[in-house]
């Protein structure tokens, strides 16, 4: 039991910071545009086939570093080419316009490496046994992703806190007609931050395709959680996102590690009231999960576990 | 009085000529399309009572479509079973019953709020709705979904609905129907409030409308059409799986509404039939048909945002005024590298997938509009990217004169109409 908590634990706190390493890039986008960004999840697959691709032709470690770049760079040439354009038809088109992206993204990535997971491994380097608790071992890999993710977090919270940029991008979300009177360039701020989140996602997905699976699916399986977790911490609010992030992360893990049903838990004479439901195990419910969390903070408070605008 | 006397000669248009349709496309497959295109039809213009007249996008849509549509499916095995005295026709009224609950239910929750926030409602609940088709068995049907048989219900008038060519009309029965309700109901001071709360919360708040109230009766309608589109489908299919609840079915409805056009009456209208036609007719030509799918949306949303309906209702001024004839030299000259530019990417599109996908077992040769090339060699690619960007610098040097073209016949127009 103590075995199943702490793997379950360090599994969840993991997949909640990938979460976030995501989430934080969609809710700087969200406070800056006003606009959710619906190919913020695409970021995340392309990050992995960048990264799968350079690590078949170079090495890991080279995708490691060059798959975020490239993909950041991908995103800033969208909002420059793309959404720019659309913002003068509104928030609806632009919401609009990553949508159809996002169908594109994906159709693309269907046709250039196929429909079927690619084989992206893990490093040889990074492929040994961290430690071992019980009769269970923990594979190092994932103590590389979970480095990295709270690396980036540190990172990202040094610079929007503590140096002039961050000062300027923190200005420009709430007062973007006086940073750009200061004389900055206010749209070009916005591309890098949406280059910088799509980067992210990137960097991400590059961790997470050796890990997980990397297929075109990988897009469409995480954009809706990605949404819950940024709508459930409050729209435009980072710590909200990471809170939330981690929440998710737990439940998630949590649910599938735990296999009782309802009719377990709660006695099968109550739980026959829920039918199949409550003879459902858990592990099964848990993709419903994150949404029935999201539905419930909807009802009982709207605006987030810790957002502060009714937008 | 002269524009209401318009509005019926439409409707008996249209009634005549969905009945004379099927002696027009007689084929088998053309029945088919066109059963799809009614439902599709009833689908897109309930989606537009929410993005178009209300405001509210949704990415949820297809929920109340899918679960009316499972709803229908049970009713119809139970009434198939219990031998009741209900005719097919009547199970979309079963439909819309199903449309209403879920919309009432889902409404409550998803419509204290509009914009960006319902949206994402929307799709929280869309993909709820999904998660739990995949663990309610007995309901969804699991993979296989829950079959079931439209003949086996009671005659109506000795029609047993076994032939497409009696699903047709029926469906047509009921798209006419549903069309006409959804006609009337944006001429209604109903309507109008619906477009008051899109365009300008503040004020409707201020005349004493409660927005939240009308966003949710708009909701609410939207799902009992959405609900009758649903079962038609699972008369039509005999069978429902849980990819009607699905994100992809309620992406389609978006598509198809968005090109159509959001502004305009008949904009679903026409997406719905566009798109079902080349939805059915580009799956047997391309792999890649997803593919166009998108770019076609995303340039809609980019250069088009009125969509199809939109972009001729511009022209309509001047139809008016005997002026349209000035435009055809430059939408004639336009025309051109458009072609181009769309053929040049049809061209490395195919040879793109081709050569990626398909090589490996088919060999390099390919055909494009019945065409055969070579995949390997540098010719057709050398040719598609002159049509590319041939078509682009054109297009690019003749835009300002097509808007040059547009404002002298619009002058004139206006001049003519001065003194």
């Amino acid at each position: 039991m103590l075995e199943l908590i702490t793997f379950s634990t360090l599994n969840g706190v993991l997949y909640g910071m990938l979460l976030f390493m995501m989430a934080s890039g969609l809710t700087l986008i969200f406070s800056m545009m006003g606009v959710l960004n619906f190919a913020h999840a695409s970021f995340y697959m392309i990050g992995a086939y960048f990264g799968f691709e350079i690590a078949r032709r170079i090495g890991f470690w080279p995708g490691f570093f060059v798959a975020p770049l490239l993909v950041g760079v991908v995103g800033g040439l969208i909002e420059r080419y793309g959404l720019r354009q659309v913002h003068r038809f509104g928030h609806v088109a632009e919401l609009l316009f990553t949508f159809g992206l996002a169908f594109v993204i994906e159709e693309l990535v269907n046709m250039i490496w196929g429909r079927l997971p690619v084989d992206y491994r893990v490093p040889p380097s990074l492929d040994f046994v961290a430690f071992r608790l019980f009769d269970t071992t923990y594979p190092a890999y994932r103590i590389f992703m979970l480095a990295t993710a709270v690396a980036m977090f540190v990172f990202l919270l040094i610079v929007l806190k503590r140096t002039r940029v961050g000062l300027i991008i923190q200005a420009a979300l709430t007062h973007p007609n006086m940073v750009a009177m200061l004389g900055h360039n206010v749209p070009r701020v916005f591309m890098m931050v949406f280059g910088v989140g799509a980067g992210l996602a990137g960097l991400a997905g590059v961790i997470a395709g050796p890990a997980l699976v990397t297929q075109p699916s990988m897009a469409a399986l995480l954009g809706p959680i990605l949404f819950v977790v940024i709508v459930v911490g409050g729209l435009g609010s980072l710590g909200g996102a990471f809170v939330a992030s981690l929440l998710i992360g737990l439940i998630q893990t949590f649910a599938v590690a735990i296999n009782v049903s309802l009719a377990d838990a709660i006695g099968p004479s109550a739980a026959s009231l829920l039918g199949e439901l409550g003879r459902a195990p858990l592990a099964q419910i848990a993709p419903v999960l994150p949404y029935l969390l999201l539905v419930l903070v909807l009802i009982f408070r709207p605006r987030g576990l810790f957002g502060t605008r009714e937008s | 009085m002269m524009g209401g006397f318009r509005i019926l000669l439409a409707f008996v248009a249209l009634a005549a000529g969905l009945v004379i349709a099927p002696y027009v496309f007689s084929s088998g497959v053309a029945l088919t399309m066109m059963s799809l295109m009614g439902v599709m039809i009833i689908f897109a213009l309930s989606y537009n009572i929410l993005l178009g007249q209300t405001g509210l996008l949704s990415f949820g849509h297809a929920v109340y479509y899918g679960l009316a549509g499972f709803c229908a499916a049970h009713a119809m095995n139970l009434i198939a079973a219990n031998k009741l005295p209900i005719p097919l026709p009547a199970v979309p009224l079963i439909g819309a019953a199903a449309g209403l609950f879920f919309g009432v239910i889902f409404g409550a929750v998803s419509t204290r709020r509009a914009g960006t926030v319902f949206a994402m409602i929307s799709l929280g609940l869309g993909e709820l709705v999904a998660a739990f088709a995949l663990v309610l068995h007995t309901f969804f049907g699991g993979e296989e979904g829950i079959a079931t048989n439209r003949v086996k219900l009671a005659p109506f008038f000795g029609y047993k609905f076994g032939p497409q060519i009696q699903v047709y009309y029926l469906i047509a029965f009921w798209c006419l129907v549903c069309i006409i309700l959804m006609y009337a109901l944006t001429r209604t001071p109903f309507g109008r409030m619906c477009n008051a709360v899109r365009d300008n919360p503040e004020r409707a708040e201020f005349i004493g409308y409660s927005t939240q109230r009308v966003r949710f009766q708009a909701f609410v309608l939207s799902a009992v059409f959405a609900g009758i589109a649903g079962s038609l489908a699972a008369i039509n299919f005999e069978l429902m799986n849980s990819q009607a609840v699905g994100a992809a079915t309620s992406g389609q409805v978006l598509l198809m509404t968005f090109v159509g056009g959001i502004g305009n009456f008949a904009g679903p209208i026409i997406g719905a039939v566009l798109i079902t036609f080349l939805q059915i007719s580009l799956s047997d030509v391309t792999k890649a048909w997803m593919l166009y799918f998108g770019l076609l949306f995303i340039l809609v949303v980019m250069y088009v945002p009125g969509g199809i309906a939109g972009w001729l209702a511009l022209h309509r001024p001047l139809l008016r005024g005997g002026r349209i004839f000035k435009l055809v030299p430059i939408y004639a000259l336009t025309a051109i590298p458009a072609a181009a530019l769309v053929f040049g990417c049809i061209l490395l599109i195919e040879l793109a997938h081709h050569m990626l996908v398909e090589a490996h077992t088919d060999g390099p040769m390919l055909s494009v509009f019945r065409v055969s090339m070579n995949g390997a060699s540098i010719g057709p690619w050398l040719s598609a990217l002159v049509l590319f960007f041939g078509g682009a610098i054109g297009l690019r040097a003749l835009w300002p004169r097509v808007g040059d073209a547009w404002a002298i016949a619009m002058n004139d127009k206006s001049e003519e109409a001065a003194p």
